[in-house]
């Protein structure tokens, strides 16, 4: 392919990651259904981080956002990762909980209601502890709640990505949406390395990293469902389409056996390597290349 | 952590409408831009920077000193320069002037 093929497209292409935890969400709605709920000036902030020294936001970094997504009811709660890395606090996980629950409570009454979550953050907010773990604890029971009738839809568009608490989340969400920069997992790439020394992680190794923890390899190791690129409309395509698709007859976090087999059949006697476990875990599905 | 508060009585044009613009990241700030409810102007500012009072004075004075909006300011800031503090009062103006 010439340059001159390639360059308009990416050029004229919206990124998604460029844009903020509110812009993002907005994105992804039909045209002039959004509406905001407990919104910055609704004035929730944590109660937490001020008199700890941290200036808190107004909206506590979590956005969320009812309307139609293809012309189906969805809740779309986003996470600003340029808050805080997108922690999870008191107020933020309390807003995540109430969404998904008053999803489940329409999607019970008749009125399926599917939600998203667009999840950039490393977890708990250390400066909140406890409540942040409990908030965390709720999301995953309010995700299992909802899951049984609508799809949960999380995407880690990047570029913090998705760890610790929330990366549970992420994993009994009905569908994961990944693009190539985004990188999930449970403990960070510096956690590793911090708790286990710099020859079981090195947290400089970008490669390395993304080997791991990126878009590709979660998708290619079938632990993510679809790997799109940067680009708005796609992102709100991709979604569209698990909105419309319902939630899965199996999810990923029922299949137990499944999981619990594939992990004992693996040698550690010798380092796995990423490419390896793809072609094993997922065969022919792989997509993308070796990093 | 420090609590700033300001008053400009002399903003006296009423504002309809609101504008949220910006993210308390590093160096960033957000401002929530809406109408006062009393007469004249009020800026209310939590930073997480102390004992730069008198700069974010002289840079309300001047964005003040262009604009005459009956408005409640208030900032969340985490160490924003004061280029972009102007910056972002501009672009809150922008929203609540379209």
């Amino acid at each position: 392919m010439s340059t001159a093929e390639t360059f308009p497209a990416f050029v004229s292409r919206k990124s998604f990651i460029e844009l903020d935890g509110r812009a993002r969400a907005q994105s992804l709605f039909d045209e002039g259904t959004a509406k905001e709920l407990v919104g910055p000036f609704d004035g929730i902030e944590s109660p937490w981080l001020a008199i700890q020294g941290v200036a808190p936001q107004a909206d506590d970094g979590c956005i969320v956002i009812k309307g139609k997504i293809g012309g189906l009811p969805a809740v779309v709660v986003s996470l600003e990762g340029a808050f805080q890395g997108g922690s999870i606090g008191e107020v933020s996980g309390a807003k995540m909980t109430a969404a998904l629950d008053l999803a489940t409570r329409d999607s019970e009454a008749g009125k399926k209601t599917a939600a998203v979550l667009l999840l950039e953050t490393g977890g708990v907010r250390l400066q909140e502890a406890n409540l942040g773990l409990a908030a965390i604890a709720e999301v995953i029971s309010s995700i299992l709640a909802l899951r049984q009738h609508a799809p949960v839809i999380t995407v880690v568009a990047g570029t913090v990505g998705c760890f610790g608490g929330m990366s549970l989340a992420a994993g009994v969400s009905s569908y994961v949406v990944m693009t190539k920069e985004a990188r999930l997992g449970l403990n960070g790439p510096e956690v590793i390395e911090q708790e286990s020394g710099i020859d079981e992680f090195d947290a400089s190794d970008r490669s390395l990293i993304w080997a791991i923890h990126g878009g590709e390899q979660r998708v290619g190791m079938g632990e993510a469902d679809a790997l799109v690129e940067d680009d708005a409309d796609k992102i709100a395509s991709t979604i569209r389409g698990y909105v419309q698709a319902g939630p899965p007859s199996e999810h990923r976090s029922e299949q137990v056996k499944l999981y619990r087999d594939r992990i004992a059949a693996l040698d550690t006697s010798e380092q796995i390597d990423p490419m390896s476990l793809r072609q094993r875990w997922n065969g022919n599905n792989t997509t993308g290349g070796a990093r | 952590m420090e609590q700033i508060e300001f008053d400009y009585p002399a903003a006296k044009r009423r504002i309809a409408k609101k504008a949220h613009v910006g993210v308390v990241g590093s160096g960033d700030m957000e401002v929530l831009m809406d109408s006062a409810s009393g007469e004249g102007a009020h800026v209310s500012i939590t930073t997480s920077v102390n004992g730069f009072r008198d700069t974010w004075k002289v840079v309300f004075d001047r964005f003040f000193s262009k604009f005459d909006g009956a408005v409640r300011i208030r900032i969340n800031d985490a160490g924003a320069t004061p280029g972009s503090v102007l910056l972002r009062l501009e672009q809150a103006v922008e929203v609540i002037e379209q």
